[in-house]
């Protein structure tokens, strides 16, 4: 069935527009006065919603020591193939057999999905909340196993494995 | 004339050129916060205190800037637009008294760099010159869109000065004087006899008209930038663009200024007879009249703010459809009331 829509007549009021401008003048100098949006990024920064993806960081345990056994796990699930990991026998202080030689992943192909943390079975690599880690040259931004455990050092306080959005999978 | 008033001239000439200027710096710096904080932003904050050095900040940025001269350009006149704007601009404000008038050296000095007789004749005149720097500037510049631009801008001019002329008319009328001082004499008082209560029609049409005399939102199409990239000045650069901006925002203080000498009683205090106050009256007169002026250059930022531009055909329609008979027929009621008042 058809409808009939009936399209509106102004009225000889409407038609001088003098309430309308002032309608709209007033609702801009509410405006003058609202909270303001902007967050001052070097002074402010933005926080970001809990289970957040941001920059990886490699877990230790309790004793210091690499949680990461070099088992393959997050390189094997990671859709981007940003992870690469050489393996190699654990120092003989070590009650695990393997820990990662070197561990790298390339940031500029992450996609920052999160399946590497889903995937890890010792809880070794995590996605921390940091988001502000640009750099002005490709190597930079190839972060290696110091870097990855220094930015745990940077981030101890918080455990990215206990946000209910993560572990609830 | 003795070296005296000659230096009072001169005084007042430096004080009126320095106010503006200053003003003009104000209004970019007032520009890009208000229409911050309309839009849910900060604005410029970082440059000094809550940013209030920013414009000075742009201002260095325009002089350091390279002044490129197209190729192809008519080069006298393209180089003579820019002053051609900006000098009118800046001259306009010169009959318009912004107090009054204040006893100093045992002489009666007006607060006003000249006393001109015909002081509206001479504002319109100036205005509708430096209408000729846009179009100058967009036929010079060879190029299609600041052309564009020009031809706008010279359209709109005929359709608005004529309505903004014949709402004037209606005060001089009253008045009975083209002098600004003669005007705001007229509506000294208490409100109700400032002219925007005698007039209202006239008000809103002359309101109207300034807008687009300046060309501000909703009528800035000369340089709508949507359409013709910057209009007019499009191929302009460096410090030559500064004058076109400053030349805008001198227009815009010009204007309020009027609009507040025609239509709100000038520097006039409701209920307090200045010229016996002495110089507490004087004071309290520049205070006013900066205050009104104020309140009209607020207003022409939150209209830019609110209001989207007209089309064309819009803005012709308005002009010649609306407000000119509007005009004419308050005119018309305007002097039969006269006459018939006088009759009597």
């Amino acid at each position: 069935m058809a409808t009939i829509i009936k399209s509106y007549e102004p009225t000889f009021w409407d038609k001088l527009y003098i309430p309308a401008l002032l309608r709209g003048l007033l609702i801009t100098f509410k405006h003058l006065f609202r909270k303001k949006v902007t967050i001052q990024y070097p002074e402010e920064k933005l926080i970001p919603p809990e289970g957040y993806r941001g920059l990886h960081r490699l877990n230790k345990d309790a004793k210091g020591r690499i949680k990461c056994v070099a088992c393959d796990m997050c390189s094997a699930a990671c859709p981007a193939d940003c992870i690469d990991i050489v393996p190699g026998a654990s120092p003989l202080d070590q009650d695990k057999e393997r820990y990662p030689v070197s561990f790298e992943i390339d940031l500029l192909k992450c996609i920052f999905c999160g399946f590497c943390e889903m995937a890890c079975p010792e809880e070794a690599i995590e996605l921390t909340e940091i988001y502000d880690f640009s750099d002005y040259t490709r190597d930079k931004l190839i972060i290696d196993k110091d870097g990855l455990l220094e930015v745990f050092d940077k981030t101890k306080e918080n455990n990215y494995y206990s946000d209910p959005g993560i572990n609830s999978n | 004339m003795d070296f005296l008033s000659f230096s009072i001239i001169c005084v007042k000439v430096l004080i009126v050129f320095a106010v503006t200027m200053l003003t003009v710096l104000i209004m970019i710096y007032a520009e890009r916060r208000v229409s911050a904080f309309m839009q849910g932003r900060l604005g410029p904050n970082r440059v000094g205190p809550q940013g209030l050095l920013q414009p000075i900040a742009d201002g260095i940025k325009f002089l350091m800037k390279e002044d490129i001269i197209p190729a192809g350009v008519d080069k006298p006149v393209y180089l003579l637009a820019p002053a051609m704007l900006l000098i009118p601009a800046l001259m306009t404000f010169a009959v318009i008294p912004f107090g009054a008038s204040i006893t100093l050296f045992g002489r009666d000095i007006p607060l006003q760099v000249a006393d001109v007789n015909v002081g509206i004749l001479y504002i319109l005149a100036l205005t509708s010159i430096g209408v000729y720097g846009l179009v100058l500037a967009g036929w010079s510049s060879n190029s299609k869109y600041p052309l564009i631009g020009g031809l706008r801008s010279s359209a709109q001019l005929i359709s608005y000065e004529l309505a903004m002329g014949l709402a004037i008319v209606s005060i001089v009328l009253l008045a009975g004087s083209l002098r600004l001082n003669d005007i705001i004499a007229n509506q000294q008082g208490y409100f109700l006899s400032w002219n925007i209560c005698k007039q209202p029609l006239a008000f809103l049409i002359f309101l109207i008209a300034i807008y687009a005399e300046t060309n501000r939102l909703p009528f800035d199409l000369t340089e709508a930038e949507q359409e013709l990239v910057g209009g007019y000045h499009t191929e302009y650069s460096s410090m030559k663009f500064a004058m076109f901006f400053m030349a805008e925002y001198a227009n815009m203080i010009t204007g309020a200024a009027l609009t507040v000498t025609l239509f709100f009683g000038g520097w006039d205090v409701p209920f307090i007879n200045e010229s016996s106050m002495g110089i507490l009256g004087v004071i309290l007169s520049i205070l006013s009249f900066s205050f009104k002026t104020a309140f009209f250059l607020f207003l022409y930022i939150w209209v830019r703010w609110t209001f989207p531009r007209f089309r064309y055909d819009q803005l012709m329609n308005i002009g010649w459809k609306v407000l000119l008979p509007l005009a004419l027929v308050n005119i018309f009621i305007t002097a039969g009331y006269l006459t018939l008042v006088t009759l009597n």
